[in-house]
């Protein structure tokens, strides 16, 4: 479906011009960029043709509102309100009169217009500098009318590049466990959603418990636990397809499981006489590998992005910390020596830092690290929270977190959260049902 | 005696009665509390079900923890014996976690915790064929409570009839 989704062309090649507006991702942004998006223009036809297929009374707002709230969601970007907008948006996307938008104070400018040609749908936008009175940047594409939500995505996802020089995240997904029932008898399905909330599909019917899914960084596959059967057991699931298959032939428990960066290989821990140990299925010739060999529980394992080292927790120093190797299973050595309990160890895909849970005094809290262990930094602290998945920029966290019952045992919840690596704009991810086992997928179109 | 005062006189006697039983129940829950817990694994019987007279079917766990206490090894002795007794039934140990860990890291410790179980049914003359080991880490907690005796009850490994 990914594939043949959208056809991206550049009819624009970006202006070459020295902006002045610059956002800096790297620290907590207590003051974010004041940016418009002045609504996609529409003509009155093409309103109309949009209007009978996707049943929306005007798209060129729809796409820009999905911008908006993505520039405003990341917590690095303040959308001004449209009732200050003075200019009308197609005369503003041909030529914005800036002093109108200094006047609100936006220091950038969106425009853009929609079109309906040949059934399809075409879109183009361009980035505004306000101060400097210059374009930025202008890009169109055509696809699917039915691809409009994943347009407000992409066209986020430029805008974001070209301001902070960091790829964006808006057109990626989320697989997570849906969750419902009670506490004692949760009923748990796998479902996907788009990564702001919308296009939830739950994907298994909720008969058989299962947990911790995971996108394949390179295709549209996942690796999860289902206990099938009752016998839990990690398996592949293609999105597409529906089909899915056991990974491996184990005679136990198999859990945790993970993608290598290239996609090929499935890393994972097997159960077996009260120790876990990981090892590794190579998915094109089925080569079952182990990795360590300890009487110790070693799971959650995590690859570095270039796929040589590994990360994981292990409880053979007694209690449960955090550990690197090579992937070979060679050269193990702990990183987590702080105070507490460290585990859910997760590699960011820039390479540099380790997300983890780390329990201590009663409290969970979601944190990072470098890979060597110095420069731990807590991010965010609760009653119940765990198993941190990366955006694909390495900018973002998503996680989930549980409440406390009360004395009754009533009141449970869990919930999807995100938070900056900065450790602001922590933030809830809406969805229709409790939810748990958070993982992010690589952005769809590159 | 008039009627009334029979009829009040029975009215004290009944608030006498109410206001003593409501302090014998307090006394009761509280000692329960304190009662139902040796450092921190479970010693009640709340949750306890019998696989037969005399033989629970359940086993506690300290937090992290997977070694048998004095009291479950004695379970596991009358399981063992009712086990023998009946050469033709097998069973699943069921291990599970508290909520107050990693899921995945949860999950091991279920196993370990069942294990543990397996290994001293086996040492009590009990074939490994007629064992499985199943780990539900904290997804089937028996008590949904967020307090140190809730979690107690649910570090536990419970002996399932297979067949």
């Amino acid at each position: 479906m990914i594939k043949k989704i959208i056809t991206l062309f550049l009819i624009l090649i970006p202006i070459n011009s020295y902006a002045l507006i610059e956002v800096d991702i790297t620290r907590g942004n207590l003051d974010p960029l004041p940016v418009a998006v002045s609504p996609l223009s529409i003509d009155e036809k093409s309103r109309k043709s949009f209007e009978k297929v996707l049943k929306k009374e005007n798209i060129g707002e729809e796409i820009s509102s999905i911008v908006e709230n993505n520039l405003r969601t990341s917590g690095l970007f303040n959308p001004l309100s449209k009732e200050a907008f003075l200019q009308a948006p197609d005369i503003a996307n041909l030529k914005p009169r800036f002093e109108d938008w200094n006047l609100i104070k936006a220091q950038a400018l969106i425009t853009g217009k929609v079109n309906f040609i040949d059934d399809k749908l075409r879109v183009e936008f361009r980035l505004w500098d306000v101060l400097a009175a210059k374009e930025m940047m202008a890009l169109a594409f055509t696809t699917v009318p039915s691809n409009w939500r994943r347009v407000g995505h992409i066209i986020s996802d430029k805008v974001y590049e070209r301001l902070t020089g960091e790829k964006g995240y808006f057109d990626t997904r989320i697989i997570y466990v849906a969750e419902e029932g009670p506490k004692t008898q949760r009923i748990k399905k796998l479902a996907i959603m788009d990564q702001d909330g919308s296009n939830n599909k739950f994907l298994t019917l909720g008969n058989e418990l299962v947990l911790t899914p995971r996108f394949n960084p390179a295709s549209q596959m996942v690796t999860y636990l289902s206990y099938f059967k009752n016998l839990p057991r990690v398996y592949l699931l293609d999105i597409e397809t529906g089909t899915q298959e056991v990974v491996g032939d184990f005679p136990g428990m198999t859990f945790a499981p993970r993608f290598s960066p290239d996609g090929k290989k499935i890393i994972m821990s097997f159960a077996k006489d009260g120790k876990s140990d990981i090892y590794t299925m190579d998915l094109e010739n089925r080569l079952v590998e182990r990795i360590t060999n300890h009487p110790s529980i070693d799971t959650s394992p995590s690859y570095s992005p270039d796929g040589k080292f590994i990360t994981f927790n292990s409880d053979r120093s007694g209690y449960q910390q955090i550990y690197i190797m090579k992937n070979d299973g060679s050269g193990v050595k702990r990183i987590s020596f702080g105070n507490g309990l460290y585990g859910t160890p997760v590699w960011s895909p820039r390479g540099d830092l380790i997300a983890f849970t780390k329990l201590h005094k009663g409290k969970f809290y979601i944190g990072v690290m470098r890979t060597d262990g110095s420069g731990e930094r807590l991010l965010t602290e609760n009653y119940y929270q765990e198993a941190p998945s990366w955006s694909p920029n390495g900018r973002v966290l998503i996680f989930y977190r549980e409440t406390k019952t009360n004395a009754k045992g009533e009141g449970f919840s869990a919930k999807l959260w995100s938070i900056d690596l900065t450790g602001y704009n922590e933030r809830q991810i809406k969805t229709s049902t409790d939810a748990s086992d958070p993982s992010w997928s690589s952005l769809l179109s590159n | 005696m008039t009627l009334s005062k029979i009829l009040k006189n029975t009215l004290l006697v009944l608030t006498a009665c109410l206001v003593l039983s409501a302090c014998a129940t307090k006394k009761e829950v509280a000692t329960d509390i304190q009662g139902q817990m040796q450092g921190d694994v479970y010693t009640g019987t709340d949750t306890v079900e019998y696989l037969a007279e005399g033989v629970p079917d359940r086993v506690f766990f300290a937090t992290n923890e997977s070694i048998l206490t004095t009291a479950s090894r004695e379970t596991l002795r009358a399981q063992a014996t009712w086990l023998r007794k009946n050469p033709g039934i097998n069973v699943v140990l069921e291990g599970h976690a508290d909520e107050r860990g990693t899921r995945e890291y949860n999950l091991a410790l279920g196993e370990r915790r069942a294990n543990a179980a397996k290994d001293y049914l086996m040492t009590y003359g009990i074939s490994s064929d007629r064992i499985s080991v199943l780990s539900y880490g904290k997804e089937r907690p028996v008590d949904s409570g967020s307090n140190p005796l809730a979690w107690s009850k649910n570090r536990r490994s419970v002996t399932v009839k297979a067949n």
